[in-house]
C-alpha cells in the first residue's frame, strides 16, 4: 500500500474543502473519502487505488434515517448497511431495499459499509482488481482484458468495446427501482441527481463511473413515498446461497389493482454496467393483467438488447427467469 | 510496513511454561523466532529470543511518518505510534500482541479477523486502526479466558466447533455478536448470518450446533427477534 495522510473530518464543509484539490473524483483520485472502507481499503491493498490523502468522514452528522413530510425517507450517507436494512421504516415501507441490503456481503461487512460508499462500490471484474493486466477502467487506454477472457460474471447490458464490468451492488438495484435521489454537496453548493442519472455507462470512458466532481460528497439519499398497496421484492440469484455477488437479480416495486398492474418499477442487477432500470419492461406491463405470460413478455423486452460475452451467455435467460419470478412475488395476492 | 513503537505490551501467562511442557503458541513463537531447525535443536534458545523480542518492543521506537493514537481494547487504553496504513488487524496483532485475532485473506472475505467495535462485529482487516480512537474495541481475548469462558466459547468446545482452529476466534466473535442481532429462530437464519466466516476444515455443522445451544439456553442477551 502506498503511504497516505489520514485526516479526520469533523464537518461536511471541512471534508469538501479537503477534497477540493482533487483533479478527479473518479479512478485515479489523489484524495479519497473513507467511511466503511470495505471497497477503498481493499483496493488500496491491491494498489488499484493509490490516494495520497484519505479523509475519514465517519464523524460527520450524516448517520440518521429520517421520515420526510411527504411520507418518503431521508437516508444519511454514513448510515451503515445493517442499520438501514433493519430500520423499521425500511422493513415496513421499502422491503425491496431491506432484502437487497441483507442479500449483500456478510454481517460484518454490512456493519461497516455505508449508503454513500455502497453507491460508489467498484466492480469485481478480476482484471480491474489485478494491476498486472490491462484495464480501461483502471488505466484508460490500456485495453479490456475481460472481452474474450474470464467474463462469466460480467455484464450483458450497457457494455461497450472498452468495458464490460458489472456494477456489483445489490442496494443500488433496489434504489433504482425505488427511484431514489442522490443528494450531493460540493464547493459550489448542493445538487440532487436521480439515481438513474447518477451512474454513467462505460462508453469510451469506463474510468468515469458517476457524475461526482472533485470535492463533491454524497450527503443523503432520499426515497419518494410509495402509493398505498404497493409491494416490493428483491430476488438475487448467485453461485452459492449466501455471501456472493449476483449473477442476476431483480428489484420490483408493484401496485396491482383488481388484477391489473397500476404502477410498476423494475431494475436488474448482476447483468448491467450500472444498476439497470428497465423502463421498457415497465411500459410493457403498464395496465396489463398480472400473469406469467405478461411477465415473460416484459422479461423478453428487458433483455432485448443484451450482448452476451464469451462466457456469460447463460445470464440472458437467467435474468429473464429472475425477473419473471420477482414479478410473480411482487404481484401475488396474499 | 514499518515496525511501530509500542508503549504497552500485554503479557500472556500461558506463554511462559516450564521446559518440557510447551503450549502450541509457545512452540510456534519459538519457530517464528529461531527457525524450525534451531527451535527443534534448542527450545531454550527459542524462548530466550522470544523474550528478547519483547524487551525490544517495550523500548520506544520512532516510526518515520508514524502517528500517535490511543486505542481502547478490551477495556484497556493503549497509546501507540503507528503508520497510518496500519489496519486495525495488524495493529492488534503486531503492535499490541493480541494475536488471538487472525489474519486470513486480509481482504474482508474470510472473517478470521472479526472483532467488535462498540459491540458490533466488523472485519478488522478492512479498516485503519487510526479510525477507531475513542471506540470500544473487543477482541477474542476480551470475550473470555481459560477458566472463565464465554458461553459461546464453552459451546464451541462442547460441540467440537473447529478442527485446525484458525478461523475459530473469528467464528466466536461473530457468534457472540449474532446473539444480539435480529436473527430469525432457525438454523438457516444462523447460517445466513454466519456466512461471512469461512471454515476451511468444514466444521460448520458443529459451529451451528454450538450457536443453537447457546440461543436455546438464552444466554448472553439472546434475542429471537425476527424482522
Amino acid at each position: 500500500m502506498h503511504p497516505f495522510e489520514l485526516i479526520r473530518a469533523t464537518d461536511v464543509t471541512q471534508a469538501i474543502q479537503g477534497a477540493a484539490k482533487n483533479s478527479t473524483a473518479q479512478q485515479g483520485a489523489q484524495i479519497r473519502f473513507v467511511a466503511g472502507g470495505t471497497t477503498l481499503i481493499d483496493l488500496m491493498k491491491l494498489n488499484v487505488e493509490q490516494p495520497q490523502t484519505v479523509i475519514d468522514i465517519n464523524g460527520l452528522p450524516l448517520d440518521k434515517v429520517e421520515a420526510l413530510p411527504d411520507g418518503g425517507l431521508k437516508i444519511g450517507a454514513v448510515v451503515r448497511n445493517s442499520d438501514l436494512a433493519y430500520h423499521p421504516a425500511v422493513v415496513r415501507d421499502y422491503p425491496v431495499l431491506s432484502q437487497a441490503l441483507l442479500s449483500g456481503a456478510s454481517a460484518q461487512l454490512r456493519n461497516m459499509a455505508t449508503t454513500g460508499g455502497n453507491l460508489l462500490q467498484r466492480t469485481r471484474c478480476v482484471y480491474f482488481r489485478d494491476t498486472a493486466t490491462p484495464c480501461n477502467k483502471r488505466e484508460p487506454g490500456t485495453g479490456c482484458s475481460a472481452i474474450g477472457a474470464f467474463n462469466r460474471t460480467l455484464a450483458i447490458l450497457g457494455t461497450s468495446e472498452r468495458c464490460i464490468a458489472t456494477n456489483p451492488s445489490d442496494m443500488n438495484v433496489a434504489l433504482a427501482a425505488l427511484e431514489a435521489t442522490i443528494h450531493i454537496q460540493g464547493i459550489n453548493g448542493e445538487r440532487s441527481v436521480p439515481i438513474d442519472e447518477f451512474f454513467l455507462l462505460p462508453g469510451d470512458t469506463p474510468h468515469r463511473e458517476n457524475v461526482l466532481e472533485p470535492g463533491e460528497l454524497i450527503t443523503f439519499v432520499t426515497l419518494p413515498p410509495l402509493s398505498a398497496g404497493s409491494k416490493s421484492v428483491y430476488l438475487k440469484l448467485r453461485d452459492r446461497a449466501s455471501y456472493e455477488f449476483a449473477l442476476a437479480s431483480a428489484a420490483v416495486v408493484a401496485n396491482v389493482q383488481q388484477g391489473k398492474i397500476a404502477r410498476i418499477r423494475i431494475a436488474l442487477g448482476g447483468v448491467g454496467t450500472k444498476p439497470w432500470r428497465s423502463v421498457e419492461a415497465e411500459k410493457a406491463l403498464d395496465g396489463q393483467t398480472a400473469n406469467e405470460e405478461q411477465f415473460r413478455t416484459a422479461a423478453e423486452t428487458a433483455l432485448r438488447n443484451a450482448r452476451p460475452q464469451s462466457e456469460n451467455g447463460f445470464k440472458v435467460e437467467l435474468a429473464k427467469r429472475c425477473l419473471v419470478r420477482a414479478l410473480k412475488l411482487a404481484t401475488r395476492t396474499a | 510496513m514499518t515496525r511501530e513503537k509500542v508503549s504497552e505490551v500485554k503479557t500472556e501467562p500461558e506463554e511462559t511454561p516450564a521446559f518440557g511442557h510447551l503450549s502450541r503458541r509457545t512452540f510456534l513463537s519459538r519457530l517464528g523466532a529461531t527457525g524450525a531447525a534451531a527451535a527443534a535443536a534448542s527450545p531454550l534458545l527459542g524462548l530466550a529470543q522470544t523474550q528478547l523480542k519483547r524487551e525490544q518492543a517495550e523500548t520506544p521506537v520512532t516510526v518515520a511518518g508514524g502517528v500517535p493514537i490511543t486505542l481502547r481494547v478490551n477495556g484497556k487504553e493503549h497509546q501507540v505510534q503507528i503508520d497510518p496504513r496500519t489496519t486495525l488487524l495488524d495493529c492488534l496483532r503486531e503492535t499490541l500482541y493480541l494475536t488471538g485475532t487472525k489474519k486470513g485473506c486480509d481482504h474482508g472475505q474470510c472473517g478470521a479477523c472479526t472483532v467488535h467495535i462498540n459491540g458490533r462485529r466488523i472485519n478488522s482487516c478492512l479498516t485503519f486502526a487510526a479510525m477507531h480512537q475513542g471506540e470500544e474495541i473487543t477482541t477474542i481475548e476480551g470475550i473470555g479466558q481459560p477458566g472463565n469462558l464465554h458461553p459461546v466459547q464453552a459451546a464451541f468446545v462442547k460441540h467440537d466447533g473447529y478442527q485446525c482452529g484458525y478461523c475459530t476466534s473469528g467464528q466466536i466473535m461473530s457468534a457472540v455478536a449474532l446473539l444480539k442481532e435480529p436473527c430469525g429462530p432457525t438454523d438457516a437464519d444462523v447460517q445466513e448470518l454466519m456466512s461471512g466466516n469461512i471454515c476451511r476444515c468444514g466444521a460448520y455443522r458443529n459451529i451451528i450446533a454450538a450457536i443453537r445451544e447457546v440461543r436455546q439456553e438464552g444466554k448472553q442477551g439472546v434475542t429471537n427477534a425476527s424482522i
